[in-house]
C-alpha cells in the first residue's frame, strides 16, 4: 500500500503533461497491423528459437548418416529405410515400425476414450454441481495430486497394489472370487491405460469445465422450459457448446500419449513397444539421425490426427 | 522503513540503487572475504561424471579430507554418461565408465588417456585388467570387451588399441564385478545351476533381465549356450545371423510370456525381486545385498556356465591440463590408495589394487569378501547397516573363484546398429 502511495508521488507534472501529448501521435504513425505483430512478436520470438529452429535441425539431421560414436553430414536416408525395414518384404504381417504404431494408437485412442468419458463428467459436475468458485478451484486442484511424484515412484507404488502380492490381488484372492493371482494386472496394456489415465485426465478436465462455465445459464433454462429431458439438453445443448474444450483437450491427452514412452516403459515393465520407446533406444545407442527420422515420423503422424480433429471442430471460429 | 523513507526524503527508486550498489560490492568483495587462505591457489575441484556405482559420500567426503579436492558428482545412467561425453566433452573433467563404452569413447577423441608412469599403484593393479587372468593364475574369459583389450593406446592421441602395454592407459581400472542371476530361493526351493533357467517355462511370468540392448542380447547368448542350441565364436561380437537366431529365442520366450518386466534401474530391480513379481532375473551383486537386507531370501546363483563381468575406471575429458589434469592424477592416485577400494569391496565389488584395500579392511571383512570364507563375525555396510550375520558365505565364494569363472564381458558388437535395430523389433513383438 505505501508502495502504490510511493509511485503516485513519483511522476512530475511535466512528464504526465509530456506523455500525454506525446502518445496519440505516435499511436497514429503506427499502423494496427503493426501493433498485433508487436504483441505476438515476443511468444513468436521464443516459438521460433524454441521450437521452429530446432525442429528444423531435427529434420536436417534426420537425413544425415552416422556411425558408431558420431553424426556425419551427408545426406543419408538410412534413418527412414532402416525404420521402415522390411514392411514390404513382411507383407501381410506388419513390420517393426507398423506394429509400433498400431500398437501406440491403441493405446491412444483407448486412453483417449476413457479420460473423455471421465473428464466431461468431472468437468460437468464442478461446473454445474458445485456452486462455489472456491469449491471449484479447491476440487479442481485436486486433480492435479497425480502430478506430485515422479515416475520412479509412481512405479514403486503401483507393485504393492497392483503386484502378484498386491493389495488388490490378496484382496481378490482373501475373498474367494479368485484362486489365482491376476497377472495382468501390472506390466501389462491394462496397467498402461491406467497410469495414463490417471495422469492425463486432468488435461481433459481444465479445457472441458472452461467450456462449461462459459454457457449461458439462460440457454439451460431456455431447454428446460422449452420441455427438453435433461438428456435432451446434454446432447443438444451442452456437448455442443463444450465442443471446443473437448477438442482442445484431446488434442493434449493424443499428443502427450503419442509421444509417452516413459509411462508406457514402467508400467508396461519396458515389454510394450510404442513410438517414443524407438527413439528413445536409438538415441540411447548415440544413433541420432535414426532417432531424429523416428521423430519426424511421429510427428507427420501426430499432426495428421490433430488436422483432422480440427476439421471436425473450427477451434479458431468457436474461440 | 517508509516511515523513515518519507522523512529523510529519500525516494524508493534511489533507495533500491543504493542498496543494489551496495549488494554489488558486498557480492564483489565476497571473493576475497570468502577465501582468505587460497588467494593465491585456486580451490581444487573435480567434476566427475560417472554411474551412481562409485560415486559415494563418503569418497568424496574422505577425498577431501587427505587431498584437499572437492568432488562434484555428475550422476547419469550408463548410457547417458556415453551421450554426454560425445556431446558435452566440457562438462566434466574426471570421467568413469566402464571399458565397453571405450569403442565409441576413443574414437570420438573426447577423452584423454592417462599415464601410467603417474600412477603409483599401476604395477599393483590386479592382472585381471593386465593380463586376463587371477592373482592366482586362472585364465579368464575374453569374449566380449575384455578390459585388457581396450585397455593400452598406441600413442598419447592414438585411436588404436594396442595389443601390447604401453604407457597410454584408456581408464585406468577402478572397479568391476562377476555377474550372475539373482534368484529368491525360497519360492523356486531347488538348485538352480544354469543360465538355461531364465527361460526355463517353469518360471513363466517370472523372470527378468536388464533393459540395456547391449547387455540383454548377452544373457540371452548365455541362455541360448546353456540349452545347447548354439556355440557362439564370441558372444561380445555377433554376426548379423547369430543376433537374428538370438533375438528369436527372446521373441519366442516374450510371447509366451516369461518376461514379467525388464528393469533399467538399481532400484527397479530390487523392487522386483523383493515384491516377488520376479523370481530369477539378471542382477547386481548390491542389489542382491539389498533384498537380503529387507530380510528376504535372494541368492546371486553362482552357475556353470560362468559370469558376464563389468569394469570400469577414470580418464579425464580432453579439455583437461595444467593444474586440473595434476588434480586429476592426484585424485586417481587417492582412489587407488585404499580408502575407496575398500569402501567398493564391502559392497560387494571389488576394487583394483587389492593390496591397498586390503590394508583398510579388517581381517575378517577381507576373508568373507575375498576369500569367501564364512564371516567370523557379523558383515556390516560401509554405512553400518547389518549385511551378514556370522557364518555366513559369500555366494560364489572367493574371488578367486568369481572372476575366474567370467565367461563374458560387457560389449558393444560392431553389429550394433542392426543389434539396437532387432531389439526395437523384439520389444514390437
Amino acid at each position: 500500500m505505501d508502495t502504490s502511495e510511493d509511485i503516485l508521488q513519483q511522476p512530475s507534472p511535466d512528464l504526465v503533461r509530456g506523455s500525454e501529448t506525446a502518445r496519440p501521435a505516435k499511436a497514429a504513425r503506427l499502423s494496427p497491423s503493426f501493433i498485433s505483430w508487436l504483441q505476438a512478436g515476443p511468444m513468436m520470438l521464443v516459438f521460433l528459437a524454441f521450437f521452429l529452429i530446432p525442429l528444423v535441425f531435427v529434420v536436417i539431421v534426420s537425413f544425415w548418416d552416422y556411425n558408431e560414436y558420431q553424426l556425419l553430414p551427408t545426406f543419408s536416408g538410412r534413418g527412414y529405410t532402416d525404420t521402415f525395414e522390411g514392411c514390404i518384404a513382411q507383407l501381410p504381417d506388419l513390420c517393426t515400425i507398423g506394429r509400433t504404431y498400431v500398437k501406440t494408437l491403441k493405446l491412444c485412442v483407448m486412453v483417449w476414450a476413457i479420460t473423455l468419458f471421465i473428464g466431461f463428467w468431472v468437468a460437468y459436475f464442478l461446473a454445474f454441481h458445485v456452486k462455489s468458485k472456491t469449491w471449484q478451484m479447491g476440487l479442481s486442484l485436486l486433480c492435479t495430486i497425480p502430478f506430485w511424484t515422479s515416475n520412479v515412484i509412481r512405479m514403486i507404488a503401483w507393485i504393492p497394489l497392483l503386484g502378484r502380492n498386491g493389495l488388490v490381488n490378496s484382496g481378490l484372492v482373501k475373498s474367494g472370487l479368485i484362486n489365482q493371482p491376476l497377472e495382468w494386472l501390472l506390466f501389462s496394456e491394462f496397467s498402461v491405460v491406467l497410469a495414463l489415465v490417471h495422469l492425463f485426465t486432468f488435461f481433459m478436465v481444465v479445457p472441458i469445465f472452461n467450456s462449461m462455465v462459459r454457457i449461458d445459464k439462460s440457454l439451460i433454462e431456455a431447454a428446460y422450459d422449452a420441455g427438453a429431458t435433461g438428456f435432451q439438453t446434454l446432447v443438444n445443448v451442452i456437448i455442443p457448446l463444450a465442443k471446443p474444450g473437448i477438442v482442445i483437450g484431446s488434442i493434449f491427452v493424443i499428443t502427450i500419449v503419442m509421444g509417452d514412452f516413459i509411462t508406457i516403459g514402467v508400467m508396461g515393465g519396458q515389454q510394450i513397444a510404442s513410438a517414443g520407446k524407438i527413439i528413445e533406444t536409438r538415441v540411447n545407442a548415440l544413433q541420432f539421425p535414426a532417432a531424429a527420422a523416428n521423430a519426424v515420423i511421429l510427428l507427420v503422424i501426430t499432426f495428421l490426427i490433430i488436422t483432422m480433429m480440427s476439421r471436425i471442430v473450427d477451434i479458431k471460429k468457436e474461440l | 522503513m517508509t516511515e523513515t523513507t518519507r522523512k529523510t526524503g529519500v525516494s524508493r527508486r534511489t533507495l533500491l540503487k543504493s542498496t543494489a550498489g551496495l549488494a554489488g560490492l558486498a557480492a564483489g568483495s565476497g571473493a576475497i572475504t570468502g577465501f582468505p587462505y587460497v588467494m593465491s591457489t585456486e580451490p581444487k575441484v573435480l567434476r566427475y561424471l560417472g554411474t551412481a556405482v562409485n560415486e559415494g559420500d563418503d569418497i568424496s567426503k574422505q577425498c577431501l579430507k587427505d587431498t584437499g579436492i572437492k568432488i562434484e558428482y555428475i550422476t547419469a545412467t550408463t548410457d547417458d554418461v556415453t551421450k554426454r561425453v560425445m556431446t558435452q566433452p566440457n562438462s566434466f573433467d574426471v570421467l568413469d565408465t566402464e571399458y565397453f563404452s571405450l569403442k565409441k569413447l576413443v574414437p570420438s577423441g573426447n577423452i584423454l588417456a592417462l599415464d601410467s608412469k603417474k600412477i603409483k599403484e599401476f604395477d599393483n593393479i590386479t592382472p585381471v585388467f593386465t593380463k586376463g587372468e587371477t592373482p592366482g593364475g586362472k585364465k579368464i574369459g575374453s569374449q566380449g570387451t575384455a578390459p585388457w583389450k581396450v585397455l593400452y593406446l598406441e600413442g598419447k592421441d592414438s585411436k588404436t588399441f594396442s595389443k601390447t602395454a604401453t604407457e597410454f592407459v584408456t581408464l585406468i581400472p577402478t572397479v568391476y564385478n562377476a555377474d550372475t542371476l539373482g534368484i529368491r530361493p525360497d519360492i523356486i526351493k531347488r538348485p538352480i545351476s544354469s543360465w538355461a533357467e531364465l527361460l526355463n517355462p517353469e518360471f513363466k511370468g517370472k523372470a527378468s533381465i536388464l533393459n540395456i540392448p547391449s547387455i540383454g542380447i548377452m544373457d540371452a547368448a548365455m541362455v541360448v549356450e546353456a540349452t545347447g542350441k548354439y556355440k557362439y565364436a564370441d558372444k561380445g561380437n555377433m554376426t548379423k545371423e547369430e543376433i537374428d537366431l538370438t533375438m528369436k529365442v527372446m521373441t519366442e520366450a516374450k510371447k509366451a510370456g516369461q518376461f514379467r518386466a525388464f528393469w533399467k534401474d538399481f532400484n527397479e530391480s530390487v523392487n522386483l525381486m523383493a515384491s516377488g513379481e520376479t523370481v530369477i532375473q539378471s542382477m547386481w551383486s548390491p542389489a542382491v545385498t539389498k533384498v537380503r537386507s529387507m530380510g528376504i531370501a535372494c541368492t546371486f546363483q553362482p552357475l556353470k556356465e560362468g559370469y558376464r563381468s563389468w569394469a570400469s575406471g577414470f580418464c579425464v575429458s580432453k579439455g583437461v591440463s595444467g593444474p586440473k589434469l595434476d588434480w586429476a592424477y592426484e585424485f586417481v592416485n587417492w582412489f587407488l590408495s585404499g580408502y575407496a577400494g575398500a569402501y567398493l569391496n564391502r559392497q560387494g565389488y571389488y576394487s583394483a589394487v587389492l593390496s591397498t584395500a586390503k590394508a583398510n579392511m579388517e581381517p575378517y571383512e577381507w576373508a568373507y569378501w575375498m576369500e569367501g570364507k564364512p564371516a567370523e563375525k557379523d558383515i556390516k555396510a560401509p554405512d553400518g547397516s547389518l549385511l551378514e550375520k556370522a557364518g555366513a558365505v559369500r555366494d560364489g565364494g572367493s574371488y578367486e573363484d568369481r572372476m575366474g569363472g567370467v565367461a563374458c564381458w560387457n560389449a558393444v558388437m560392431d553389429e550394433n546398429d542392426y543389434m539396437v535395430r532387432k531389439w526395437n523389433e523384439f520389444i514390437a513383438a
